[in-house]
């Protein structure tokens, strides 16, 4: 087994079609019944979704100091909106799923594979 | 009975040519028993340089792929026994395949159809670029050295070099699985597999260093259609491929110019091509499941029955041609389309078509709107776009050719 991010990418300001109330409605529903069917297929390993990148901070080293600032750590109209690490037998198996998400909240999925952990 | 027989006389080119049958076959059997293409690779090359040391001597074995095989998967476990990598690898490959807990056995790797056919759907994964998609059927189910595959792409051997690293190595952490797939899957993922087939036949056919790669694509097509027996289009590339080739040594100019289809000399072309191309056509035809691939092929096959360009069906042509645009809807084929409607209504119908189509960067379009104005007697429209083709067209033979037609027409 394998474990892969499956990440959610939003383009600020894209112009795709607003999603009307009952639409999100419909849209959270879906993926409602989508993470119970990875935690019933024993996919599901973890999944979040963030809040806007304006909330982010960031912290870094400068001199030998810990320097904090405000924002993303990169300014870009593409962002991280939400996402799932999920354990499937092979790349094909991942896609299903990431093809699962697709479909429910219309945004693109990046597939990444995890470095596996030396047992 | 090898005693007193006289060893089969054998030369390094002979073997390079069964390596070029065997090693595809090879490559992909070691595959699903190591489940690392790289161990594969290196095995099955060490083998061969084997083969060429023993073979001129002791005679070409009487099956020689299976020779290589076998030889290819004991040489891997002697390596993968000498490392603690490859010690893990083994113990894998053990659980993996119950029953074959002694892999030092020295049994015959069990022929398995689909080895090659898994092989080449992991090659062509959607997963991975075109290119590397290209390079790496041709490297590992072609036989080709990196090299022989760099020249092909006109790219340096070190860029093929890491192409090839950088895909294997994405194969090999998102876990590219090594495996046909279902049914529901496959309108999918056969696309591109004929895509690369086709890719290559066509950088053999422009490309003047590499001829080999026609060979080369039908060799891989007559692969597809014999593990695809039930594929409508895997039959309809094959056929496609062996209707082009018929045509290939009549198409080019000792300048390296392009003859035109009509003017072509139609006593060269190969009638057993042709005639195996047509078989095909027909029983896609009975099958009645057209695609892109197919009716790419009817049209061909057409062009082959017509003993002279006045003798062609056109309005057969032109009947596939609208079939094809409404399967491919892409303004090449609607060039083509008009091009073979300009042979049924006239050049002023042909022009109208063309001029609706948004191909000002492909140099064809400007030389059909030349033929065609030159046709119409509109002289000096026609030498302009002879010219505008010219300065677009890729080889000096093509932009000397069309100069002419440009000046012919002033």
């Amino acid at each position: 087994m394998t474990q892969y991010l499956l990440s959610a990418h939003s383009v600020e300001g894209e112009a795709r079609d607003p999603m009307t109330d009952e639409e999100m409605q419909q849209s959270y529903k879906q993926l409602d019944l989508l993470e119970e069917e990875m935690k019933s297929a024993g996919a599901w390993v973890f999944s979040g979704r963030l809040h806007q990148p304006d909330t982010a901070t960031v912290v870094r080293m400068a001199g030998g100091e810990v320097v904090t600032t405000d924002g993303p750590f990169v300014e870009s109209k593409e962002h991280l909106g939400g996402f799932y690490i999920i354990e499937a037998e092979n790349l094909d198996a991942a896609l299903a799923w990431a093809s699962k998400v697709t479909a429910a909240i219309k945004v693109p999925i990046e597939v990444r594979p995890f470095v596996e952990a030396k047992a | 009975m090898r005693d007193g027989d006289p060893a089969p006389r054998l030369d390094e080119a002979e073997v390079g040519r069964i390596f070029l049958e065997e090693s595809g076959r090879s490559v992909a059997a070691l595959i699903r028993v190591f489940g690392d293409i790289d161990v594969a690779e290196d095995a099955v090359q060490e083998a061969f340089a084997v083969a060429l040391r023993k073979w001129p001597g002791d005679g070409v074995p009487p099956n020689p792929g299976g020779w290589i095989t076998t030889t290819a998967r004991n040489r891997a476990l002697d390596h993968l026994r000498h490392q603690a990598r490859g010690r893990e690898l083994l113990s894998e490959v053990a659980m993996l395949s119950p029953g074959h807990d002694d892999p030092g056995m020295p049994e015959e790797v069990g022929p398995v159809p689909d080895d090659r056919l898994r092989l080449i759907f992991t090659c062509c994964h959607p997963a991975l670029s075109t290119e590397a998609q290209v390079a790496l059927t041709l490297r590992l189910l072609g036989g080709l050295s990196t090299k022989e595959v760099a020249r092909s792409f006109l790219v340096g051997e070190a860029t093929m070099a890491g192409r090839l690293v950088r895909a294997k190595r994405k194969i090999k952490a998102a876990r590219i699985p090594y495996r046909v797939p279902e049914a529901h899957e496959l309108p999918d993922r056969l696309r591109p597999v004929l895509a690369v087939v086709y890719l290559v036949y066509n950088a053999g056919l422009t490309s003047r260093a590499e001829p080999g790669l026609c060979a080369e694509a039908i060799r891989l097509g007559r692969i597809l259609a014999t593990l695809m027996p039930d594929e409508p289009e895997v039959a309809g590339l094959l056929a496609l491929l062996l209707l082009t080739e018929s045509r290939r040594a009549s198409r080019q100019r000792p300048d390296g110019s392009l003859v035109l289809l009509g003017e072509q000399d139609r006593t060269r072309w190969d009638r057993a091509l042709i005639e195996e191309g047509q078989t095909i056509v027909r029983r896609c035809l009975r099958r009645n499941q057209p695609g892109a691939y197919q009716l790419q092929a009817a049209i061909n096959a057409v062009h082959a029955d017509a003993p002279t360009v006045e003798q062609t069906d056109w309005s057969q042509i032109v009947a596939l041609y609208d079939h094809l645009l409404a399967v491919a809807p892409t303004p090449v084929v609607a060039l083509n389309r008009a091009i073979a409607i300009g042979e049924v209504q006239g050049p002023a119908a042909a022009l109208a078509l063309v001029d609706e189509l948004d191909l000002d960067n492909y140099h064809p379009f400007h030389a059909t709107r030349a033929d065609l104005l030159r046709r119409l007697g509109r002289n000096s429209e026609a030498a302009a776009a002879y010219e505008r083709a010219a300065a677009m067209a890729p080889t000096e033979a093509e932009r000397d050719f069309l100069r002419l037609g440009g000046r012919a027409s002033r």
